[in-house]
């Protein structure tokens, strides 16, 4: 009989070896048993589970009913009262005694009090009674609401397409066709448009409730953008068909951060693009359009108000360069527990470094921290804002000289090349002072606006004193302002 | 002998369950698929979504996966490359310890580098670069780097700069 047949024979393996094997498998069995736990709960994250709590429709305006079903989105969208500042932009909040005519109890720094050559800039136009730091989105609508420039001039339903959430009147008002109800809001008087809408800006201003696909849904950028696009050599351009998701994170913010005008007597929001966005080309079709804004209380110039072009500025940038879109650094990815969401918390990046700047500026340099990046915007802003206060300076000298000369009793005719330059040089001079990242979005081409508006206003002067001065920009003559029709109420159609 | 073959059968037993468990966890973690060249092996891990919805939408989509440029093109290179960067990336996302938003390394970069070359060797060789892929001088990814997969939260040439002209 063979050993291994003998059951009573010498065994292969001593008892310590079985028992060892044993161990070593039944620690290996937990090992795994860890490891296929780890797994299932790995893939439950990636599950990203959504409760859909609630129907949205193409109807549903209220944020709090999306927020049912996205809850982190909407306790960032809610974070948007917050107040706070960075060095150069934000506001903080300043208690006011609530009256009838303003009911808000907290606003933002006055600017103009701050620097009173505002004043100077926009004397006869409404800005210069009232015009504040900035504050949340969240505040939009009653800041537009409750500003005294409401009082002082009659403001048009066209200021609602970004001061409200839209969509919903817009397509209500034009029996499905936004287009139609811009139309009709924007020749409205303001209170009248007021009645129209409830919110703040809102999800559905950027989102397609069926998909949550970002999407522009105000008329304005989408007619802004085809013209833009046709002065490329690009015909019907349709921005919500034709643009890359990832184009669509800067336009969605396009629609409203954007220089624009009120054309003609239907008050039609337009922005001014359809030559290029820079702003020579902007400039430029003002000019041809015999555009002004009103006309200075001091001097009798052609003026112009820029406003908030981020956009625009953006877009002469390294980043835009290189493809980071506004939401990429405004609402950057953020973490809550194991979810990654884009933060609905828009406000400045200065206030948010971490999430902001370093997950991409990281990738390339590995060392690199927040406070070295922080100091390197806070930089570029302090540089901006000495040219900056040169530039008010240069214009402040030019709109004093005007004065005197019209004082000595010469005329627009005899002032018309430094009226011109005048207009040029304070709107070069706005669309930096009003563009809301003192330099950074763009900080050499936010430098060479600033320089040539030195340049204007200091031409201006030269042309005041000599009258065989020729300036370096071709004169235009823009006609006396035409009388427009009142709004007109919707009652009234 | 009766004790013996108790603790025999015991371990046995044992063996059995650590290697069923061990069976049915590579194959519930879907082992068997990184063999194959599927894009789709690399997003189990929802870690990796960001890159297979980016790539989803880039134009390399149409040319090559994940491998092509992230896999040396050599059978060893390649199954060498898979074990190592499949083992540490496995143990960093159980262990859940690594840097947010992930970054390639340096030898990952080479690779890729490298795979941009063996490609586009004809522009390349006609902008006479230097041939040394990964060194500091010149490196396709260092601007070509969301050809592969737009990324979400930065590209480092994004469709918009198309605007900015």
């Amino acid at each position: 009989m063979s050993e291994s047949r003998d059951p009573s024979g010498p065994r292969r393996f001593s008892r310590g070896t079985v028992v060892l094997v044993a161990a070593l498998a039944g620690l290996a069995a937990v090992a795994v048993t860890a490891l296929l736990v780890n797994i299932f709960e790995r893939k439950q994250e990636a599950r990203n589970p959504f409760f859909r709590v609630v129907e949205l429709t193409d109807e549903t305006e209220d944020p709090a009913v999306w927020g049912k079903n996205f809850p982190l989105q909407y306790d960032g969208y809610l974070r948007t009262v917050d107040q706070r500042r960075t060095r150069y932009g934000g506001s903080e909040a300043l208690p006011q005694a609530p009256s009838e005519a303003d009911p808000r109890s907290v606003v933002a720094q006055e600017r103009i009090e701050e620097d009173p050559r505002l004043k100077r800039m926009w004397a006869g136009y409404a800005f210069s009674v009232d015009f504040r730091k900035k504050r949340g989105h969240a505040y939009m609508l009653q800041d537009q609401t409750y500003t005294r420039r409401q009082v002082v001039a009659a403001q048009p339903g066209a200021c609602m397409n970004c001061h409200a959430s839209t969509y919903v009147a817009y397509k209500k008002l034009g029996d499905g066709d936004i287009t139609k109800g811009f139309e009709k809001v924007n020749q409205m008087p303001y209170a009248d448009a007021k009645k129209l809408v409830k919110h703040p800006v809102s999800c559905i201003d950027c989102h397609d409730s069926r998909n949550l696909r970002l999407r522009v849904t105000k008329p304005a950028f989408i007619e802004g953008i085809k013209a833009f696009k046709a002065s490329q050599g690009i015909k019907d351009y349709d921005v919500n068909k034709q643009a890359t998701p990832q184009e669509m994170r800067a336009y969605v913010c396009g629609q409203c951060h954007v220089e624009y005008y009120f054309k003609g007597a239907e008050r039609r929001l337009v922005y001014p693009w359809a030559k290029g966005l820079k702003i020579e080309d902007i400039t430029a079709y003002y000019d041809e359009a015999g555009f002004r804004d009103w006309t200075h209380k001091d001097t009798g110039a052609p003026a112009l108000k820029a406003q908030h072009p981020e956009f625009e500025v953006w877009n002469q940038g390294i980043h835009a360069r290189s493809g980071v879109t506004c939401s990429d650094c405004h609402m950057p990815q953020m973490k809550y527990k194991k979810a990654t969401v884009s933060d609905h918390w828009v406000r400045s990046p200065l206030l948010n470094v971490k999430n902001a700047c370093l997950s991409c500026h990281q990738r390339h340099d590995a060392k690199i921290t927040e406070q070295e990046l922080k100091n390197r915007v806070e930089e570029i802003q302090d540089r901006h804002w000495k040219l900056r206060q040169n530039a008010m300076a240069a214009l402040v000298g030019l709109i004093d000289d005007l004065k005197a000369a019209k004082a000595a009793g010469k005329s627009n005719d005899d002032l018309k090349a430094a009226l011109y330059l005048q207009r040029r040089a304070q709107f070069y001079l706005d669309f930096i002072e009003a563009e809301n990242s003192t330099g950074f979005h763009a900080p050499q081409e936010a430098a060479r606006i600033l320089g040539e508006s030195i340049n204007f206003a200091r031409q201006g002067q030269i042309a005041v004193r000599d009258p065989s001065f020729k300036p370096t920009v071709a004169v235009v003559d823009i006609p006396p302002p035409p009388t427009l029709p009142p709004l007109s109420s919707p009652a009234a159609k | 002998m009766r004790l013996g073959r108790g603790v025999a059968i015991t371990s046995l037993v044992f063996l059995g369950v650590a290697l069923g468990l061990g069976i049915y966890t590579f194959a519930y973690a879907k082992g068997w698929s990184y063999m194959t060249n599927d894009p789709k092996a690399c997003a189990n891990c929802h870690v990796m979504n960001d890159q297979y919805d980016g790539w989803l939408k880039a134009s390399h989509r149409s040319v090559a996966t994940c491998n092509d440029c992230h896999t040396p093109h050599n059978f060893v290179g390649k199954y060498y490359t898979k074990a190592k960067n499949g083992f540490w990336h496995s143990f960093y996302f159980t262990t859940q310890s690594f840097h947010e938003p992930i970054q390639a390394t340096a030898g990952s970069r080479r690779i890729t580098e490298e795979a941009c070359r063996r490609c586009h060797g004809d522009v390349v060789q006609a902008m006479g670069t230097p041939s040394h892929a990964g060194s500091d001088e010149i490196s396709c990814i260092r601007c070509h780097g969301s050809v592969g997969h737009l990324e979400l939260s930065a590209t480092s040439t994004g469709p918009s700069a198309r605007l900015s002209r």
